[in-house]
């Protein structure tokens, strides 16, 4: 909560990309906290490590101090009204870890029940992300490449007649 | 930063130790935490290590582009192929039961090729990714 707020107010970019790292890492111990090794797992990783980097190696092609500029207050409205919304919003929901909410009764015990016969894999993650839901981490994985693939003609790809 | 002799030797000493982990997220990742995506990450981040300490062009000269490039379409078609090949074997498309004569064995065999190619995706397009940036950098 703070380093988020500290991301938004200062204007040293190196500090807000160190700072920003801080909180991935904040935010992977809570996943822990919260019994979900793998995700916090993908936080430590991605978020702390490598957007890390590849913010500073961004950072290397702008000036290291945002430019103050002019106070905008339409877009602070809107954030502000959203967010509000969202808080509304979260006001219907169920209690959290209830067994009779609607999260538990649909498909989930299905899975935790029937997983270790029909797949016998011990970690329900795995075999609902990678079996279940296959189709999904395929999109996934197809989403990464396709990701990569773009940054690399965009701002990679040499055409023959220039290479070194 | 190739003169930092403290850097140099202690990423030497964690880059092996780092890339047996993500091996060990990799094929652990069914009984414990962790699974391809993860171990795909963490063996980006120590090729990465590799190229923050010892520059670019040695990095370059480890792990060849066209290795990346290739890895990150191959990752992709492994995950792919493994829903042809259940079809071919008369399942439905990524129906792992298909492809051993036991169901169980059949989604033991699925899962693996599968985070096996996840994994080498996004590996290949990490590393690839953040080669692209640092290049762009230098020029």
């Amino acid at each position: 909560m703070l380093t988020a707020l500290y991301v938004a107010l200062s204007r040293d970019l190196l500090a807000v990309i160190m700072v920003f790292s801080a909180n991935s890492l904040l935010a992977a111990g809570m996943f822990m906290v919260m019994d979900a090794p793998d995700v916090g797992f993908t936080e430590a990783a991605v978020g702390a490590g490598v957007s890390t980097i590849l913010m500073l190696l961004a950072l290397r092609h702008c000036p290291r101090h945002e430019r103050p500029g002019r106070r905008q207050w339409l877009p602070l409205a809107v954030v502000v009204v959203t967010g509000a919304v969202l808080v509304y919003g979260t006001m219907d929901l169920p209690p959290v870890g209830e067994p009779g909410n609607p999260i538990h009764l649909h498909v989930a015990p299905r899975y935790l029940q029937e997983s270790g016969r029909e797949i016998g894999v011990p970690n329900v993650v795995t075999s609902v992300l990678a079996s279940y839901r296959g189709f999904d981490t395929l999109g996934e994985a197809i989403v990464v490449f396709t990701a990569g693939l773009g940054v690399w003609l965009l701002i990679g790809a040499r055409r023959r007649d220039e290479e070194p | 930063m190739r003169d930092v002799v403290i850097l140099r030797v202690v990423a030497k000493f964690l880059i092996p130790v780092i890339m047996l982990f993500a091996l060990y997220v990799q094929f652990h990742g069914e009984l414990g935490p962790g699974g391809a995506f993860q171990a795909g990450v963490i063996l980006a981040s120590a090729v990465i290590l590799h190229m923050l300490v010892f520059g670019l062009e040695t990095t370059r000269r480890v792990v060849p582009v066209a290795w990346l490039r290739v890895g990150a379409a191959l990752g992709t078609l492994v995950y792919g192929g493994t829903g042809v090949a259940a079809l071919l074997r008369g399942g439905n498309y990524l129906d792992y039961d298909a492809l051993a004569v036991d169901p169980v064995a059949g989604q033991h065999l699925g899962i693996l090729l599968i985070e096996l190619g996840v994994g080498l995706t996004v590996a290949s397009t990490m590393v690839l990714l953040v080669f692209t940036f640092a290049e762009r950098t230098r020029r």
